[in-house]
């Protein structure tokens, strides 16, 4: 009970709850009058065609991709910001290579266009 | 609220009953109360006042009907969309279809846990407060692929990739810039940021360094896009995509998403000020707890709600930006300027360990003069828009 997470937890299922109740009095009061055309999926007034998943573009993957590597350092830096007065000149030195590196990476993925979206 | 329930456990109210069954149901109430008496009437009537002042913006009267001035409008569209058939399209994959929602509320509820309302007001005041709401509000990217994925739709599938793609490539500069305020603080606890600013103006992080200056309109910018509201609202472009990752959405599951976007925006104004704007701090006044309490928790409120503000006064106020536009804007000019902000704020720090207090006070003055002279010059163009002919602000 003293654990500090432990509002965290009782307000994840408490937000599921609600969710969960208030679809529940919709399905009960709402209207239901089922039929083939409501179902079909929307597309602008006329009968769909094709398969609704589509190939999208590997510009998605890209980013993606890009993603994972920058949240993930922005991520190891937060500790650094933590202790960043405690570990001094050290510190700094060792973050600045790791920086160095990824400025390294961010100039290539530029200059190889990764960045462009056309 | 411990302290209390352990006096009324002490004065024989729950006798024979469980300790931890009582901590248990108290905290279940409390969280249900702030939920339906904070969170429900909040986003609801943000939305309200988001359509009522774009009204105003745009020479409109904007929903006037349901209660004085309207209020309750929320509340009639929230009863309308109860009322609403529940339908979930044949060929959607019901299943992730149907848990889209809870994904996308539950990401955008759990981050009120850690957001500071006063001194004492805190649900919880997690050590790692600024990295749990990054984390939390991401799951709102997986909600949205969900429900782009699930409808078996093409304007939902494209509505949710782009959504995907720009909530990703925003992440970064507004962790950077959230970063920026971690290395002044030393901490990531959100009562601990509060605590290293002050209730004056210069003491706040914003006024900190020209660089946290920079980093609080990146942050502000990266959050606009983050939250899907215009010039960035790209994935729900009416004009292209229909209404994007909710196109198949009907009733009460629309409905959703849309309480998750409006509260949303004012989770991002209270992460704003707990950042750079000095939180709950307030000059010492008073001494009496409660009132103390009360002021904290109005200066905390008006500030976060006047970054809802501009929010709204930016969606009626910009155009929408392209796809490709918008990806330049985030890789090639955000991400390098947030780093920049970064390395500027820790080499201040090297150079002033204990901060520069008359750099603050002039970054103050300046602010303040800027702000004057846009006020300026809006009292100017209303004068010349002869606004008596049509500005009544209480029809």
């Amino acid at each position: 009970m003293d654990h500090p997470y432990f509002p965290l937890l009782i307000l994840f299922t408490l937000a599921g709850a609600v969710v969960l109740g208030l679809l529940f009095v919709a399905q009960k009061v709402g209207p239901k009058s089922p039929n083939p055309v409501k179902a079909e999926p929307f597309e602008s007034g006329n009968p769909p065609r094709g398969d609704a998943r589509i190939r999208f573009s590997v510009r998605f993957y890209l980013v993606a991709m890009l993603f994972l590597i920058f949240d993930l350092e922005v991520v190891f830096l937060y500790p650094w910001a933590i202790l960043f007065r405690q570990l001094g000149l050290f510190g700094l030195i060792e973050m600045g290579i790791f920086l160095g590196i990824l400025l390294i990476g961010f100039v290539y993925v530029w200059k190889k266009g990764a960045l462009e979206w056309d | 609220m411990q302290a209390y329930i352990d006096q009324l456990i002490r004065d024989g109210y729950f006798a024979g009953m469980p300790k931890e069954v009582v901590y248990a149901v108290a905290m279940v109430l409390a969280a249900f109360i702030v939920l339906s008496v904070f969170v429900a009437p909040l986003a609801g009537v943000t939305s309200w006042l988001e359509r009522r002042v774009w009204a105003r913006m745009q020479s409109r009267v904007g929903p006037n009907r349901v209660g004085p001035q309207g209020i309750l409008q929320w509340l009639a569209d929230g009863i309308k969309n109860l009322l609403k058939e529940d339908l979930i399209p044949s060929a959607a994959d019901a299943k992730l279809f149907s848990l889209a929602p809870y994904v996308v509320f539950v990401g955008f509820l759990c981050a009120f846990v850690v957001i500071p309302f006063g001194s004492q007001l805190i649900v919880a005041d997690l050590n790692i407060g600024i990295l749990y709401i990054l984390a939390v509000t991401s799951l709102v990217v997986v909600g949205i692929l969900m429900a782009g994925w699930s409808s078996n739709n093409k304007w939902s599938l494209l509505g949710g990739m782009r959504s995907a793609a720009q909530i990703v490539s925003y992440e970064i500069p507004a962790g950077l810039s959230i970063l920026t305020i971690v290395f002044l603080a030393g901490t990531m606890s959100m009562q601990g940021i509060i605590k290293a600013q002050g209730w004056a103006p210069w003491d706040w992080f914003l006024f900190n360094n020209p660089f946290t200056f920079a980093a609080f309109f990146l942050y502000f910018t990266a959050a606009l896009a983050e939250g899907n509201r215009t010039p960035f609202d790209i994935p729900e472009a009416e004009s292209e995509l229909v209404a994007g990752y909710v196109t198949e959405y009907s009733g009460m599951r629309f409905l959703f998403f849309f309480f998750a976007e409006w509260g949303n925006l004012y989770v991002i104004g209270a992460v704003a000020t707990t950042l750079f704007l000095g939180g709950w701090q307030v000059p010492p006044v008073t001494s009496d707890p409660i009132l103390l309490g009360v002021l904290q928790f109005v200066v905390f409120f008006l500030k976060a709600y006047l970054w809802v503000f501009i929010a709204m006064w930016v969606r009626a106020t910009l155009p929408r930006v392209r796809v490709d536009q918008l990806m330049a804007l985030c890789w090639k000019y955000m991400v390098p300027l947030s780093f920049l902000c970064l390395l500027g704020t820790i080499c201040w720090m090297l150079v002033f360990p204990k901060g520069n207090q008359i750099f603050s006070v002039a970054m103050f003055v300046l602010g303040l003069l800027i702000v004057a002279y846009f006020f300026k010059r809006v009292v100017f163009q209303i004068r010349h828009a002869r606004p008596e002919l049509y500005f009544k602000p209480h029809i």
